[in-house]
């Protein structure tokens, strides 16, 4: 169980780009983090990747306080981040240090045949696809069987196909292990296909604004009804996330015109 | 269902893309570019032209000498071992000159480049030093060091020195962050951070860093055979001149440039499989 409690971060230039987030998400959920840009969802993905710290607040992985990267936390950035020196395979296996090399050769094998990737295994990053590499980027996370693992708009720089089947390649390998999964996204499509859960998210500064569940029976069914009222449910609450303050005065204000004039 | 089946259609045939895809380029890169010679034919015809010339009368050839004078003198010098002696004695130099310089250069680079107090103390006397054109050194160095051997190894380590240190310190300090990133997250300690991050990622600039400070140890180690030297190639150009051996200056100059060429052909193709990684547009320059 992953706990925030209380989290804020305010950067040395006085922007406060997360204010007091209470979040608690449970072993094997599935939870996307959505909104507009700059509403603080890749802060907050960084701060339990450890990258940055918190101003104020704690994250506790089962009640364990969390400072710095920890080895049960895995992430995916945006970019597939790959060594450009190393094999696809050895881009895997780079977070298996302390692994015998029999075992660092098998789970990495199967992980290049759950991305299908095996006949890759000895390319360099430079031969492969935008798709493939953020393939390889999933798999390297996986690996090393983390019990959370975050995931920073892994999907946005790429076309609707490539994102569809890394959804699916992503969803096999959760099947696995099934770790709890934080998942920024700004695709409402992308959260209701892989969440158990929507928070969505508010800027200036960064807060949570609502909480949706998403309890839907996998595998998804994209085009039946279900999928497309949650879609909808989502779109609603990020629409009023992102009304700002003076423009529903302007609406309120018509409205009295419009009584005065009736 | 039919999703995932779509999906696997996709990556296969993406899969299937890639793999086509290289043989292709290595069937390009194995066909050879006649017009590569191209290249060739400017030098040749002029110096054919020259050759002519001075057969024919027209020139007397006596300040530059034609090419088949040119190259009988080098084979002269090459048989009587002469030739061979200098260009040992050069080489040696340069050898030397090179591998302390660029030693400075790496460690100092390395420090000032990863460590930021280093940086601060290091870098501005580093830099003020650089201003100084190296050749204003050589007497301070021929009254320290004597007029031998030490002296001109000293000015060629210096000239290799800076751009080795400005190389390796700039590759350092332009390393990716997102990449240093990536080891944080993997808990990777200092040391294995700079093993198995810094080290390779620098290793391509470092590598250019290493050519132009070899580049620059040819230069310098004319100017230290200048100043005083009874053997190698600087001295042939000086020899020549004092004696009026045109075809001798034009001789050791060719020498020279073959010499600087090998050198740096060596250094790309041995450091060659370090970088075969990268992704340039051009594989050799």
């Amino acid at each position: 169980m992953l706990n925030l409690e209380h989290l804020s971060k305010i950067y040395a230039d006085g922007t406060r780009a997360l204010s007091d987030i209470n979040l608690s998400v449970h072993e094997g959920e599935i939870v996307a983090l959505i909104g507009g840009s700059g509403c603080g969802k890749t802060t907050l993905l960084r701060l339990i990747a450890g990258l940055d710290r918190a101003s104020a607040g704690a994250i506790r992985l089962d009640d364990e306080p969390l400072s710095g990267p920890h080895p049960a936390i895995g992430i995916v950035f945006q970019e597939p981040r790959l060594l450009p020196w190393l094999t696809v395979f050895d881009n895997i296996a780079f977070g298996l240090d302390g692994v015998s090399a029999a075992e660092r050769k098998g789970r990495v094998h199967h992980a290049l045949e759950k991305i299908g990737l095996v006949e890759h295994a000895d390319r360099w990053p430079r031969d492969l696809s935008g798709g493939q590499q953020q393939r390889v980027a999933i798999a390297r996370a996986f690996v090393t069987n983390p019990k959370v693992l975050l995931l920073d708009e892994p999907f946005s720089a790429l076309d609707a196909f490539t994102r569809a089947s890394l959804h699916e390649h992503l969803l096999g390998l959760w099947e696995e292990t099934r770790p709890t999964v934080v998942l920024v996204t700004h695709d409402v499509q992308e959260a209701v296909t892989l969440a158990d859960r929507a928070i969505v998210m508010q800027p200036k500064p960064g807060r949570i604004f609502d909480e949706l569940s998403l309890s839907l029976a996998r595998p998804r069914d994209k085009t039946g009804l279900p999928f497309e009222s949650s879609v909808r449910r989502v779109l609603t609450a990020l629409d009023q996330s992102l009304n700002t303050p003076h423009k529903q005065p302007q609406r309120e204000k018509d409205r009295q015109a419009a009584a005065l004039w009736w | 269902m039919t999703g995932q089946a779509e999906s696997q259609a996709w990556s296969s045939l993406k899969g299937a893309a890639a793999l086509a895809a290289p043989p292709l380029a290595e069937r390009k890169r194995r066909t050879f570019d006649w017009r590569l010679l191209l290249g060739f034919l400017l030098p040749v015809l002029i110096a054919l032209l020259w050759e002519a010339a001075v057969h024919f009368g027209i020139a007397q050839g006596r300040l530059v000498p034609p090419p088949s004078r040119i190259v009988a003198t080098l084979l002269a010098l090459s048989e009587t071992g002469e030739l061979w002696t200098h260009v040992w004695a050069t080489l040696w130099r340069v050898i030397v000159g090179f591998v302390i310089g660029a030693a400075a250069g790496i460690v100092f680079g390395a420090l000032s480049g990863s460590i930021r107090t280093a940086r601060y103390l290091l870098d501005p006397t580093l830099q003020a030093l650089r201003a100084i054109p190296s050749i204003a050194w050589v007497p301070l160095f021929i009254l320290w060091l004597g007029i031998f051997e030490a002296s001109k190894v000293a000015l060629i380590a210096v000239g290799v020195f800076f751009p080795v240190y400005l190389g390796i310190a700039g590759a350092i300090l332009s390393v990716d962050r997102k990449l240093v990133e990536v080891g944080h997250v993997f808990r990777l300690s200092r040391l294995k951070l700079a093993r198995r991050i810094l080290l390779p990622a620098v290793l391509p600039e470092a590598l250019i860093a290493l050519r132009s400070g070899l580049g620059l140890g040819f230069m310098f180690v004319v100017a230290a055979e200048f100043m005083g030297a009874s053997e190698g190639l600087g001295y042939l150009l000086v020899d020549g001149q004092q004696m009026g051996k045109p075809d001798q200056i034009l001789a050791a100059i060719i020498a020279f440039a073959l010499l600087g060429k090998i050198a740096d052909s060596l250094l790309v193709y041995g450091t060659r499989p370090l970088v075969r990684w990268q992704d340039t547009v051009r594989e050799r320059l």
